[in-house]
C-alpha cells in the first residue's frame, strides 16, 4: 500500500546524501568530537531511511528499528564521550592522530 | 462511516478525503519535504565544516530538527517527537556538557562572550525559522499537508512488545552496557582529577 505522496526514492536519496556527508566528515575531521558527531549524522540518516520505508508500506516496523537505532546512538555517545574525557586527560589533545598508540 | 466495498479496510470517508487532498495539499506536502530536506543538508554540511565544536553542534541540532519535520511530514509523528526529545534533547546536551567540561579554563570567559555574537547564531536561527514556519503552516489546519496514512504510536508499541520483544531486551542490555562503560570511564577521569589535586597540595 503506497501511503506516501512523497516519492520514496527521493527520501532515500536525501538519506544517502546525509550518510555521505557524515562519512565525509568522519574521514576528513581529526577532532574526536567531530568524529562522534559524524557518527550521529550517519546513524540519523539510516534512521530516516528506515522510517521512510516503514511509512511507505504503512508498517510500524520502520519506527521500531528507528527506536533501536536511537538506543544504539545513545549508548555509543555515552561511551564515546567517556573516551573523549580519557583521551583529553591522557594526551592533552582531542586530535586523534596524536592518540594512535594504545598504551595501557 | 461505511466500509468501502471495493477496498477492504479503507473507509469511504478516507477515500473522499484522499481524493480531495490529492491536488494542492499533496503538492504542498512534497514542496515542504524538499524545503525541510534542503535545510537538513545545508545544516549538516555547515556542521561538518565548522572549526568550533559548539557552532557545529548548533547546526547539527538544526539538522536533527529538519529530519524531525520530515518524519512529521511522512506520517510518523511519534518518531518525530522521539527525534527531538532524545536526539536533539538528550544526546546533544551530552555533547554540550562534555565540550563545556573540556573548555573550562582561562579562555572560557572570552569564548563565552564570542559565542554570544550574532554571527554565531544567525545561520542556525534562520534555518530553524524556516522549519518553524513550515511546522506552523502544517499544524494550522487539521487537514494540513501531512501524509494521510500515518503509523500510530499504538501500532508501534504493539509491534515493539509483540514480535520485537527480544530486540527490546537486547537493547536494554546494550543500554546497561553503555551505562556501565561510561560510568567506568567517567569515574576514572574524576578519580585521577582528584588525585592530581591532592598531589599538588
Amino acid at each position: 500500500m503506497d501511503g506516501l505522496d512523497i516519492p520514496l526514492n527521493h527520501i532515500l536519496f536525501i538519506s544517502s546524501l546525509l550518510f555521505a556527508i557524515g562519512m565525509l566528515g568522519l574521514m576528513i575531521r581529526r577532532n574526536i568530537i567531530f568524529i562522534l558527531m559524524s557518527l550521529e549524522v550517519m546513524l540519523n540518516s539510516a534512521a530516516l531511511a528506515f522510517v521512510a520505508a516503514g511509512a511507505h508500506w504503512g508498517q510500524p516496523d520502520g519506527q521500531v528499528v528507528f527506536m533501536l537505532i536511537l538506543t544504539v546512538a545513545a549508548a555509543e555517545v555515552a561511551v564515546g564521550l567517556g573516551l573523549v574525557l580519557q583521551v583529553q586527560k591522557r594526551f592533552k589533545t582531542l586530535d586523534m592522530d596524536h592518540a594512535n598508540r594504545m598504551q595501557g | 462511516m461505511r466500509k468501502d466495498p471495493l477496498i477492504p479496510g479503507v473507509y469511504c470517508h478516507d477515500l473522499i478525503q484522499f481524493n480531495n487532498r490529492s491536488g494542492v495539499l499533496s503538492m504542498l506536502e512534497i514542496v515542504f519535504f524538499y524545503i525541510a530536506s534542503l535545510v537538513a543538508l545545508i545544516a549538516t554540511v555547515m556542521a561538518m565544516t565548522r572549526a568550533n565544536a559548539i557552532h557545529a553542534l548548533i547546526y547539527l541540532i538544526v539538522s536533527l530538527l529538519a529530519v524531525a519535520v520530515i518524519f512529521f511530514l511522512i506520517g510518523a509523528p511519534f518518531a518525530a517527537a522521539l527525534e527531538i526529545v532524545i536526539y536533539a534533547g538528550a544526546i546533544m546536551v551530552l555533547f554540550v556538557f562534555v565540550i563545556m567540561m573540556l573548555n573550562l579554563g582561562e579562555k572560557g570567559d572570552k569564548q563565552e562572550r564570542q559565542w554570544l555574537s550574532p554571527s554565531v547564531w544567525v545561520g542556525p536561527a534562520l534555518l530553524s525559522i524556516v522549519l518553524l514556519a513550515e511546522l506552523l503552516f502544517i499544524i494550522s489546519d487539521v487537514n494540513g499537508p501531512v501524509s494521510t496514512s500515518s503509523v500510530s504510536p499504538k501500532a508501534v508499541g504493539l509491534s515493539l512488545f509483540g514480535p520485537y520483544v527480544l530486540a527490546v531486551e537486547i537493547s536494554a542490555m546494550l543500554l546497561l552496557a553503555g551505562l556501565v562503560g561510561s560510568f567506568h570511564l567517567g569515574r576514572r577521569y574524576l578519580e585521577r582529577d582528584y588525585g592530581d589535586e591532592r598531589g599538588k597540595e
